[in-house]
């Protein structure tokens, strides 16, 4: 695994049946693009997340399909429809094969 | 000032260079774009690209886009070595169809967002983001 | 190369709009809705004959950038305060103890600690930077191998450390036991280095407010430590941005840690006494 790998999520604890709600992630992940080189001019090979989803109850609220040009410790704000208590998972895909994972619970307010 | 015929030149020339590049920069954009369209016309409303006239730094620039309706929206930095930045697919259960990031400008560029709507027609935004080269910036 | 022109030109074509916005803005930071950050306030009395007022590093850098500290969950810098707060709580050392053996509770603790260093050491009879403390309590309480000095588990404690002490005025001694350092260290602000010969204060006392290439001279406070930076996305220390400082005067620079770089820690933070502790802070 990547070092120092840590996902931040912002969501809700509690919502109202069908309300859309606003979700905040972030995750520290250097990102590297591939692009740079290094002291001695060779390459730097590209290591990046390349794909964020977030579901909830098992169904899709976003699927993101990132590139290089997404900064160092990528940062995502959405929103999500809330039908029902239950659980947001946010998932993070390195390159390397590593899967970062959070889950938040909301309630029905 | 006098210009001598040299200067002029030089002058043309690096107007030259500067029309020109674009294009040739475009084509991996060019590609992208007919990859995710098929090859369909792009509607210029309904989709909202914020971003800001003058990135700080090219390093982390934030930008949100937003389409109703889209099922997904897909973005290019038309000027960095690789076009592509995000594609944000929107599932069922997606509230408004918006999202936010901090991206990575290579340099002053045009961004283009282009969304695909539910009913298979596509639309775009685009937006010029001057990235600003540091001061000693130590 | 043309590329690189393209952006010359750029450039040159921003520059012109820019200067007319010499000063630092009029934007007031409230974090996270709640806490208010104070920016610009009276200088202390020992700089009344160089200048009125001190501002934060922040006043002068884009809406934007800006925007990424005024809450928590869009400040990079926190998600390393997070970290800390992991290393807050691991045990490690012979003594088998974390900080929180003893620090308990960091949020109660650590308040107001950032605010007021660097500070006497009266036991060690010296001038310590909170990462020297971080340090001599790894080695003398846990029996923990102490971290390098620059090294991203010392940023990220130090982060943790000064978000317990945001909004708080920053308030360093300057006089007494200090005084010595802090006149060692105010020699040093005002000394040229370098091929290019610049002082701190040819930039940031003279300069502050104008332009040097596309980038807002600041004053150089250093309230707002560690910084995320945008231009590297992690998280600076104080003595790597002296550094980084230095090393664009074309001159030799100083170690992290060093007793110089203590010293003019300690002055530069002096400046700033009366700004709020903003630590972890965003800039360009």
């Amino acid at each position: 695994m990547a070092e120092g790998v840590k996902p931040r999520v912002k969501a809700p604890s509690s919502a109202a049946a069908g309300e859309a709600v606003v979700l905040k992630t972030l995750i520290s992940h250097q990102m590297e693009s591939g692009q740079r080189k290094n002291a001695d001019g060779t390459p730097i090979p590209r290591s990046i997340i390349n794909r964020f989803t977030c579901e909830f109850n098992g169904k899709s609220v976003i699927d993101v399909k990132m590139e290089p040009a997404i900064s160092t410790n990528p940062y995502f704000e959405f929103e999500a429809v809330i039908p029902e208590a239950g659980d947001l998972k946010f998932t993070w895909y390195d390159d390397d094969g590593d899967v970062y994972e959070d889950v938040k619970s909301v309630a029905i307010a | 000032m006098e210009f001598t015929r040299r200067d002029t030149l030089a002058i043309g020339m690096g107007a030259v260079a500067i029309t020109v590049l674009p294009f040739r920069v475009n084509a991996a954009a060019e590609e992208a774009i007919s990859a995710f369209t098929g090859g369909a016309d792009i509607a210029e409303t309904g989709v909202t690209l914020i971003a800001p006239e003058i990135a700080e730094n090219g390093n982390t620039v934030p930008i949100g886009v937003e389409a109703e309706g889209a099922v997904a929206i897909m973005v290019l930095a038309m000027g960095n070595p690789t076009p592509g930045v995000a594609t944000f697919t929107f599932g069922e259960l997606a509230g408004a169809h918006s999202a936010s990031t901090r991206i990575r400008l290579a340099g002053t560029q045009d961004l283009v967002a282009i969304a695909q709507m539910a009913d298979g027609s596509f639309a775009k935004a685009s937006s010029n983001v001057k990235v600003t080269i540091g001061g000693c910036g130590g | 190369m043309k590329f690189k022109a393209m952006t010359a030109i750029a450039a040159l074509l921003l520059s012109v709009p820019a200067m007319s916005l010499a000063d630092p803005d009029e934007d007031q930071l409230v974090l996270n809705g709640e806490m208010e950050s104070v920016t610009e306030t009276a200088a202390p009395a020992h700089l009344s004959d160089v200048l009125d007022t001190i501002y934060s590093g922040w006043r002068f850098r884009e809406n934007e950038t800006q925007a990424l500290q005024m809450d928590d969950f869009d400040n990079p810098g926190m998600i390393f305060a997070d970290l800390g707060l992991d290393q807050w709580n691991a045990v490690e050392g012979e003594e088998g103890k974390s900080c929180a053996s003893c620090h308990d509770d960091v949020t109660e603790s650590m308040k107001g600690v950032r605010a007021v260093y660097p500070k006497w050491n009266e036991a060690a009879g010296e001038v310590r930077t909170l990462a020297m403390q971080i340090n001599d309590c790894r080695e003398t309480n846990m029996q923990a191998e102490p971290y390098k000095y620059n090294s991203t588990q010392m940023t990220n404690m130090e982060a943790l450390i000064s978000v317990q002490s945001r909004g708080m005025p920053v308030n360093v001694a300057i006089d007494g036991p200090v005084q010595a350092t802090w006149e060692a260290g105010k020699e040093m602000y005002y000394t040229r280095f370098g091929q290019l010969e610049l002082s701190c204060a040819n930039c940031h006392e003279d300069n502050y407010g104008n332009m040097i290439r596309a980038d807002h001279l600041s004053q150089g406070q250093i309230n707002g430590f560690p910084t995320y930076r945008l231009k590297n996305a992690k998280l600076n220390q104080t003595h790597d941005r002296f550094r980084g400082c230095i090393r664009d005067t074309r001159g030799h620079t100083f170690d992290v840690g060093s007793p110089e770089f203590v010293a003019l820690e300690l002055y530069v933070a002096s400046r700033g006494n009366g700004l709020s502790v903003e630590g972890p802070s965003v800039r360009n």
